[in-house]
């Protein structure tokens, strides 16, 4: 067999058409058409992810941390079982470990070899986040990449990068910001940016507009 | 020679593309249906998520240059549908002139779709063997290192971390071993530890700042006592 041939076999997807739209609108009518997929499941996944789950979800659960020091000790001990006490749970957060940041380390989370993340709290990742210049220098210049999205260190604070390998997802518990002492959970969690619970950003500082 | 998806530690001078604040989930239309096509015929459970990451890794050099993110999803599950004998060639070829079937007893009805994200996969197992590290003890990543059950099959012991030591930081349990699970080869569960390596350790005389920290989480066979 050529060379060619060979590829070919392993290259399934070059039958259908290039077009992204073009390409998923075959796959659909397959899927569809061979009895493989509900076409309505189709859309309640994308309700899913659209507006089930997202870094709201993330955001709770840090601000409960922040006020409720048995709540902490339970999800620094088992995030996994913590969270499902707030009924969070789901595909890719089979597995959770929170990692506080402290005036001691600041954390970062990254997938070197794809895009893992903690979906059901913190919802589908951001572009960046799984982006080949991120995945190849979180691990390499954590310092570098974190001065240009603008996170200034504490001249104490080590940096500790996750590269989530396995099943376990990450989620960073960044730091109360100072002023926010009166605040109830409701406002706290206003402060919790989904890039600060990946260690990209600290807490209660904008992002970039 | 690493390959395409294995990227961490690799030489990059590009800025990261952080525009803030995304107003939507999914930037195109067509990005939601790929995730949404890809879920739902996973739900099938003719592949596992170790099968599918590896049909990603595995597609053509030429197609990791030039697919984007939804693409190579879209590329790997045409991929895993031929494979696995759900789709014909002749199909993919021309959508439009398939059999029209019922809905197998295997799809995830609409229904379901909720309670079976809710519910994930859990991947932690009994292993019956007693972990052979302990935690704080010094451990070497394998190198040179590749799948033992498949030349150039699945794994997930990236190449930036092989031969180097560290130490165990975090030692839990047993889970599904990738090697194995991604060649439907069964789940051969293996103790799960999470292990610290210092920069110097990782990058020596290049390392940013000598005592910050890589955290990975590796499986057993992935280590040895150093």
């Amino acid at each position: 067999m050529s060379l060619q041939g060979n590829s070919n076999l392993h290259s399934h997807h070059n039958l259908l058409p290039a077009e992204p739209a073009l390409r998923v609108e075959a796959l659909e009518t397959i899927l569809i058409r061979k009895g493989l997929v509900d076409p309505a499941a189709l859309g309640k996944i994308i309700d899913y992810y659209e507006h089930k789950v997202g870094p709201r979800h993330g955001a709770g659960v840090v601000a409960k941390c922040w006020i409720d020091q048995n709540f902490r000790s339970a999800l620094v001990a088992n995030a996994t079982t913590a969270i499902a006490s707030l009924n969070i749970s789901g595909r890719q957060g089979e597995h959770i470990v929170a990692v506080e940041n402290t005036p001691e380390v600041h954390n970062l989370v990254v997938c070197t070899l794809c895009s893992c993340y903690p979906w059901p709290l913190l919802g589908l990742p951001p572009g960046w986040y799984k982006s080949h210049a991120y995945r190849s220098r979180a691990v390499r210049e954590p310092r570098r990449v974190l001065a240009e999205f603008g996170v200034n260190l504490m001249p104490s604070q080590k940096v500790r990068v996750w590269d989530s390998t396995s099943e376990t997802r990450y989620i960073v518990v960044p730091m109360r910001p100072a002023g926010s002492e009166g605040m109830n959970e409701g406002e706290l969690a206003a402060l919790v940016s989904r890039d600060s619970m990946i260690g990209a950003a600290l807490a209660g500082i904008s992002e970039p507009a | 020679m690493t390959k395409f998806h294995d990227m961490g530690g690799r030489t990059c001078n590009e800025a990261i593309c952080r525009t803030g604040r995304e107003v939507n989930v999914f930037e195109r239309e067509w990005h939601a249906r790929a995730l949404a096509a890809t879920l739902a015929a996973g739900m099938l459970g003719a592949w596992n998520i170790d099968a599918s990451r590896h049909a990603r890794e595995c597609l053509a050099e030429e197609d990791h240059g030039k697919l984007s993110y939804y693409e190579i999803w879209m590329a790997a599950l045409a991929n895993l549908l031929v494979r696995s004998g759900l789709v014909t060639r002749s199909e993919l070829a021309n959508p439009a002139n398939a059999d029209k079937v019922p809905l197998s007893a295997s799809a995830a009805k609409a229904w379901q779709v909720d309670g079976i994200l809710n519910k994930g996969s859990p991947t932690a197992r009994e292993s019956g063997n007693a972990p052979r590290f302990h935690l704080g003890q010094t451990v070497r990543a394998s190198h040179p290192h590749s799948n033992r059950f498949l030349k150039g099959g699945h794994t997930r012991l990236p190449h930036y971390v092989q031969g180097r030591t560290g130490t165990i930081c975090r030692s839990g349990e047993a889970h599904i071993l990738p090697d194995s699970n991604a060649h439907y080869l069964g789940e051969q569960p293996e103790h799960l530890y999470s292990v610290r390596f210092s920069m110097a350790q990782l990058w020596q005389g290049d390392a940013e700042r000598s005592d910050d920290e890589v955290v990975l989480d590796l499986w057993e066979s992935y280590l040895e006592a150093a």
